[in-house]
């Protein structure tokens, strides 16, 4: 059965259509890059499936479970799923190692030590040991974006959603960043994550989507999409990235 | 990372001759603020002990002997004011938080609660203080359905009242400030409404209206002293019958001196304690 099935999924806001019949399936392990233009549809659909925006139609599965369903318990399933965001989006008023065993404790209900241990083994195994009792506004952008990562696995989701996670950084530090993305799917985590980080899309993916006024336009290889893509709206967005 | 072991280093001259002008610059200031001070402090003194009804005035306001035998009962009186304080703002900060998380309710289901609390908001900011004392402190006992209380009690819960009012709205302002991404990431991490709220808005809500709340309680810290209109004998009533006694008004100075020197710690408080908080969560510099 697959993690995420995305099934023909449509949402506008107001006259504006965002995503125009989406399909997209993740297998456990796959790791999925979406790219494409700003506006191109590639954070709503990622917000779609966290359900922060409700579709206005189609279907999402979640390990089978029909999570667009409006009787399903919005709270349990977004505890399934961890994401990543652009700016981090840590809580500014608690310390370091809080922040990354709030899930844990407040909402899976694991004891304050455990989650206390568990927290500081994978803070220290992403070099983040001496930061534990640091608040995050003293850490740099690397630093902040790779707690807001643990924080997203603390819990062992079922999928992560990455959405731009580089983009707010500062070129030097967006390589650390991309070292625990890399972990994660050595690990075999199942992520969809969206990015404008070309070389990184075409090393780390399993498969590279490439959206376009809210449709899938090409999806495939690394090799098949970066290489020789067939489409001319692939062709011309690779074409002004690369500078090629 | 480039950071590594930091190098001994020899402070150069251009640094020295800096710090040398900062110290000499803030030296320069202290007298400045001192001078004027004092200059200032002599023009209103000189002015006012020369104003035709000085004497009087003197005799009337500022009378030692008075003042000294009408102080330990005020002081009693203020030990009321300050127990009343200390049960208003716990209710203040029960109730005013109760009716914030209330208005900032979403969802039609909750829209009885909602207008429930913007009625009582809107009500209760708009009556003055003086008069809910009257209703409730004359009112409600006359109802006969609750056991007899001392006026402090209902002096208090007047205030209590009221000033959640104002407090909610200075809580929902905190709460409606923080950002909505905030809330998406705890939401993001299955925390439910109700704890997003309490473990990542509200702690950072009020972080940025403790200025405001705290002008609130040194507010309230001196309209405790309104609970003397029902009889209760706090620091404002035990002048008044000190007046009434020797037609001097010097007991109500004392009162006044009082009152300033409970409120003052407490500026001082608030004003330490947001820097300190600011210090602890962000980079500052020297703006």
């Amino acid at each position: 059965m697959s993690v995420l099935d995305v099934r023909n999924v449509w949402k506008s806001f107001g006259d504006n259509a965002v995503l125009q019949g989406v399909d997209l399936t993740l297998n456990n392990h796959d790791v999925v890059v979406l790219i494409g233009a700003s506006g191109s549809g590639k954070s709503t659909l990622l917000r779609t499936i966290n359900l922060i925006e409700r579709v206005d139609d189609g279907q999402i599965l979640l390990s089978g479970d029909d999570i667009t369903d409006p009787r399903i318990d919005t709270d349990a399933v977004r505890a399934r799923i961890g994401v990543v965001f652009q700016q981090f989006n840590l809580f500014p008023h608690m310390r370091v190692i809080d922040n990354v065993t709030l899930a844990a404790r407040k909402v899976h209900g694991e004891d304050a030590d455990s989650a206390r241990a568990r927290g500081t083994e994978l803070l220290e195994r992403f070099g983040l040991g001496e930061k534990l009792r640091d608040y995050p506004d003293r850490l740099s952008g690397g630093q902040q974006q790779r707690v807001a990562i643990v924080r997203a696995i603390m819990t062992d989701p079922e999928l992560l959603l990455l959405d731009e996670i580089t983009s707010a950084l500062d070129p030097m530090l967006v390589g650390e960043v991309l070292d625990l993305v890399r972990g994660l799917k050595d690990a075999g985590s199942t992520i969809l994550m969206a990015t404008h980080e070309m070389a990184f899309a075409r090393e780390v993916a399993d498969r590279v989507v490439f959206m376009h006024g809210g449709r899938i336009i090409e999806a495939g290889t690394p090799e098949a999409i970066f290489d020789s893509p067939q489409q001319p709206e692939t062709q011309e967005f690779l074409a002004r990235v690369t500078h090629r | 990372m480039t950071d590594g072991a930091p190098q001994a280093h020899q402070v150069s001259e251009l640094e020295l001759e800096r710090r040398h002008y900062r110290s000499n610059a803030s030296r320069r200031s202290i007298l400045i603020a001192v001078t004027s001070t004092v200059a200032f402090v002599a023009v209103v003194w000189v002015v006012l002990v020369n104003t035709p009804g000085w004497e009087d005035v003197k005799y009337t306001f500022f009378n030692w002997e008075i003042g000294k035998d009408a102080f330990p009962s005020i002081l009693e009186g203020l030990w009321l004011n300050i127990r009343a304080l200390f049960f208003a703002a716990i209710g203040v900060a029960v109730f005013g938080t109760l009716l914030a998380v209330l208005r900032s309710l979403r969802g039609p289901v909750w829209f009885p609660l909602r207008a429930l609390a913007t009625i009582y908001v809107d009500m209760f900011r708009g009556v003055p203080v003086l008069i809910v004392l009257f209703l409730v402190g004359f009112g409600i006992p006359a109802l006969d359905i609750f056991p007899r209380m001392d006026a402090a009690v209902w002096g208090t819960i007047s205030i209590t009242l009221c000033y959640s009012a104002y407090v909610a709205e200075v809580l929902r302002a905190g709460i409606e400030s923080v950002h909505s991404s905030q809330r998406i990431a705890a939401r993001s991490l299955g925390l439910s409404h109700g704890k997003t709220l309490r473990m990542v808005v509200i702690p950072q809500g009020v972080r940025r209206v403790i200025p405001a709340l705290m002008n609130d309680f040194v507010s309230m810290q001196k309209d405790v002293g309104l609970i003397s209109v029902l009889g209760a004998v706090d620091a404002i009533r035990a002048a008044q019958i000190e007046v009434a006694a020797t037609y001097n008004f010097t007991p109500y100075v004392i009162a006044a001196l009082l009152f300033i020197v409970i409120s003052v710690p407490l500026t001082r408080l608030t004003d330490y304690v947001a820097a300190r908080m600011n210090s602890r969560e962000q980079i500052g510099g020297v703006v």
